[in-house]
């Protein structure tokens, strides 16, 4: 059997074939249309004819997306959506999208509605055990009328008790219909109640876009007489059933960069290491821990709204083979802006009058590209100290970024990747070696196909009259739990990632805790 | 007098997120909250100290307990003015103006909140001068003023009036009280006449907070450098100028939470001028005690704060990771905060150091020499 994987980047929609053994038997790259679904169309259909094998033998395809970001970007095909925050008698002080920029707000709506319920950090209720129906009504009639596409709802402190949450959904399927799109913020983000809540909006706005592109590879698979299960690829590197992507879409909103962490590391055959992916314009800068890209732990802001899901520690420098080399008052400076993939025509080995960062390279002699178009000898003219002073200054950006993402002083192997892999020819400080694998064109998709099932939390635990020990346990359970109901095979879950975070000012006996298993995808019986 | 805008709260928080010292909580949703009011009620009186008149009565205002809670439980906004108004009613006193307890961290901001809805001034100073973790670390403590009458709110409308007799005793029963109340709670106390602001408060630290904040933005703006920025500003303060200590790589950082304190130490390699060098830097919430291969350079209760090398922006103590490029900056403290009655109090023997405080600027001047 095998698998396709599909990346949709910004400029390209790439796509692989893998068999079992997770060899790449076909890879090719379409250009990513402005529509998104149409190149994922064209990329299936090439790789199909390549590939040249029995649509029936293809098992699944995993997609990687970046349609969600766009959208967001955009202000583009938003649903009209519902804040619902359960917090009374607390928590008006700053109301839902408070922060939001007007176009963004007028793009989503601006409703929002205070219910009474939500818990303290130790699940104690403020006010009462259970949400009162007849106010949960009025707020889901109220709705209707006004033609809400899609609600979110966030209840204080539902990472430690999501009941509320659950509760108000259930009501709203039974007045709203069965499908009414319902984000819940216990299924996306963590504890800060404002971020949590913008993740839950934003995504809540996305189940439109989510459902056209689920759908429209739906289509196209159909179509190619492919009866595969469908997965979409999520932020951590890890995987999500279609039926879930459509309703959480905005946690594949940072599947990009970790899909090319993942399949670089699987090219490399590592576990633990640091990859470099250097492009035109920018070096994405991540590393990888027991097999997964380590998760920011800052908040991050997607088209200007500050969200606290899970999302990889990427460091971006502004570094890329189309970089601009200038020469200034204080010496030479290299980037941030770049000529992109102008560089065949703008850059000065192509003909062009713009000194980059791969001219310098070139100059030196310590790389070569074969292209019709590139002449080293027109960079004769280049003084060595202008292309030595620029290389310095590349290696040295990107060796702080490098050590900037370590979590410990010692060195560790460093994987190349990317079309300005070639600005780095040699060693570098703090790698134990430099890796520069095959195939690395394609490790976006490929990080896509490879992608394991997991399951997370992160909640608060009471350690009262308990062991600690029994406390991990716990959470490590629920975690693993997690994972086998996302489709994870029970025989194949482990925990990847057990952590214990300190709160400053508490003087109770509560701590919070992350947890994170995966396994592989479980065998579905319709694929025989 | 002075009228605060949104623009100046952006400030504060970047001012108040550097006076934390590492601590003091993320103003961020403070922030919002105060900006917010302004939008709903327009700008938000801010007057000098010694525009409040002798006989007057000011009722400072505050969060106490964990600000990780109360970025999960939002308050409702109007908690601390409640506070305040129970206060008022138990005492018959009304009050002339609020006034903050800390000017590190979210507390800078919760009192505006509570200004502009009682619309009433807010005092441009503090009893802190910068964040620091108990109660009875006030000038207002130090210089005889009492918390109480002490009134904690929380979200729900529960309220405790305390009456305790004396400020160390506050700390820990309201403690408890915080607790209970989920973890954070609304408060009103070290209630003073304007004579006692005049005489226990550390001047305008408001406005120094908001002067930080803007020089930090126009330095990012400008391409400046924030340090010489930052130094410009503290040089006419009743700080004294903003001290260049460590420049490095941060190399390790220990963190342990023990009762209600994250307690632990950054390890940072000396980097340019420093190279060779070690710098470490003890905190508990805030950064304590800073010391180079060994040699204390800097301790409580003088401001020792992390900027981003890049930005200028402020490191909190849970945000500072293996490979931050810093910059340890070390603020001297106002006399007021250097007395022998001061120090007893929050000097470096508070924190449990074998040592007697020594100035910032008295170790940078021995060690200057020692170089010559």
């Amino acid at each position: 059997m095998y698998k396709i994987g599909i990346d949709v980047g910004g400029t390209n929609t790439d796509a692989v074939i893998l068999d079992e053994h997770h060899q790449v038997i076909a890879k090719v790259k379409a250009p990513t249309s402005s529509d998104v679904e149409s190149g994922i169309y064209e990329a299936l259909e090439r790789i199909l004819q390549e590939a040249d094998i029995p649509a029936s033998r293809i098992s699944s395809v995993m997609l990687g997306t970046t349609h969600a970001t766009n959208a967001i970007i955009e202000r583009n095909r938003l649903a009209k959506i519902a804040c619902v925050r359960i917090c009374l008698p607390a928590g008006t002080s700053v109301e839902p999208m408070f922060t939001w920029d007007q176009s963004l707000r007028d793009a989503a709506g601006d409703t929002y509605y205070y219910i009474h319920g939500g818990c303290e950090s130790n699940g104690r209720p403020l006010a009462q055990t259970t949400l009162d129906r007849a106010e949960c009504e009025q707020v889901l009639y109220d709705i209707e009328a006004k033609g809400i596409e899609s609600i979110a709802v966030t209840s204080i402190f539902s990472p430690v008790l999501s009941g509320f949450e659950k509760q108000f959904a259930e009501w709203a399927y039974e007045i709203l219909g069965a499908n009414f799109p319902v984000t819940l913020s216990s299924e996306i983000g963590s504890l800060g109640l404002l971020e949590r809540e913008n993740s839950a909006a934003l995504n809540a706005a996305l189940v439109q876009v989510a459902s056209a592109v689920s759908n429209g590879l739906e289509m196209a698979l159909k179509r190619y007489g492919i009866e595969a299960q469908i997965f979409f690829a999520q932020n951590d590197g890890t995987l999500m059933t279609l039926e879930y992507a459509k309703k959480y879409p905005i946690l594949t909103i940072g599947s990009g960069p970790t899909n090319s962490i993942r399949g670089a590391a699987e090219l490399s055959g590592l576990k633990e290491c640091i990859i470099c992916d250097i492009g035109g314009t920018t070096t994405d800068i991540g590393i990888l821990v027991n097999g997964f890209p380590r998760e920011s732990s800052v908040a991050v802001s997607i088209g200007g709204v500050r969200t606290n899901f899970r999302m990889p520690d990427i460091i971006s420098i502004g570094i890329g083979g189309g970089s601009i080399v200038r020469q200034t008052e204080n010496g030479i400076t290299v980037g941030p802006d770049s000529v992109g993939y102008h560089i065949v025509r703008e850059s000065i080995a192509f003909g062009g009058d713009t000194l980059t960062a791969t001219d310098c390279l070139l100059a030196s002699g310590k790389a070569k590209i074969d292209h019709p178009d590139c002449d080293r000898t027109r960079l004769a003219q280049i003084p060595e100290q202008v292309w030595q002073q620029a290389i310095d200054s590349i290696n040295n950006k990107i060796q702080i970024a490098v050590d900037q993402i370590k979590t410990s002083a010692h060195d560790m192997p460093v994987v190349l990747v990317g079309g300005g892999a070639i600005l780095i020819p040699g060693e570098m400080d703090g790698a134990s070696e430099v890796i520069r694998p095959e195939h690395s064109g394609c490790a976006n998709a490929l990080g896509a196909a490879i992608a394991q099932v997991s399951g997370d939390i992160d909640k608060m635990f009471s350690m009262a009259g308990r062991h600690r020990q029994d406390v991990l346990e716990e959470a490590k359970q629920e975690a693993i739990q997690k994972a086998i109901i996302a489709g994870a095979d029970p025989d194949t879950v482990e925990l990847i990632d057990l952590e214990e975070l300190p709160m400053a000012y508490v003087t109770s006996e509560f701590v919070r805790i992350k947890a994170k298993a995966a396994g592989q995808m479980k065998k579905m019986m319709n694929t025989l | 007098m002075r009228w605060i805008d949104e623009e100046d709260i952006e400030d504060l928080a970047i001012g108040a997120a550097l006076l934390g010292t590492g601590g003091g909580g993320d103003p961020y949703l403070g922030k919002l909250m105060v900006q917010k009011c302004i939008r709903d009620n327009g700008p938000i009186q801010m007057i000098d100290v010694t525009e409040v008149p002798d006989a007057a009565w000011v009722i400072p205002t505050a969060m106490m307990g964990a600000p990780t809670i109360m970025m999960e439980k939002i308050p409702n906004g109007d908690e601390a003015l409640k506070s305040m108004r129970m206060l008022e009613k138990q005492t018959g006193i009304s009050a002339y103006a609020t006034m903050p307890i800390e000017c590190g961290g979210l507390n800078s901001t919760v009192p505006f909140v509570v200004a502009s809805k009682a619309g009433i001034p807010l005092v441009d100073g503090d009893g802190m001068g910068r964040a620091f973790p108990e109660l009875q670390m006030e000038t207002f403590h130090i210089y005889g003023i009492s918390g109480t009458p002490m009134v904690l709110h929380n979200e729900r409308g529960d309220r405790v009036l305390l009456e305790t007799l004396d400020n160390y005793m506050l700390e820990h029963i309201s403690r408890g009280i915080a607790v209970r109340m989920g973890g954070a709670a609304h408060v009103a106390e070290y209630m003073m006449t304007g004579a006692d602001v005049k005489r226990t408060a550390i001047h305008g630290t408001m406005t120094l907070c908001m002067a930080l904040g803007q020089s930090i933005r126009h330095a990012q703006k400008t391409k400046r450098n924030p340090i010489e920025a930052i130094q410009e500003v503290t040089r006419n303060s009743i700080y004294g100028e903003a001290i260049v200590v460590f420049r490095g790589k941060v190399t390790d950082i220990e963190r342990q939470s023990t009762d209600g304190f994250v307690r632990g130490k950054a390890l940072v390699a000396g980097l340019g001028e420093y190279e060779e060098k070690e710098l470490k830097v003890d905190f508990q919430n805030e950064n304590l005690f800073a010391t180079v291969d060994g040699q204390a350079i800097a301790m409580v209760p003088d401001l020792i704060t992390f900027l981003d090398q890049e930005t200028g922006m402020p490191i909190t103590t849970e945000s500072i990771k293996y490979g931050f490029r810093v910059i340890c900056l070390a603020i001297p403290t106002p006399d007021i905060m250097r007395t022998p009655e001061a120090l007893e109090v929050w000097g470096p023997r508070y924190f449990g150091y074998d040592t007697d405080y020594e100035p910032v600027e008295i170790i940078q001047q021995r060690r200057g020499t020692q170089h010559v």
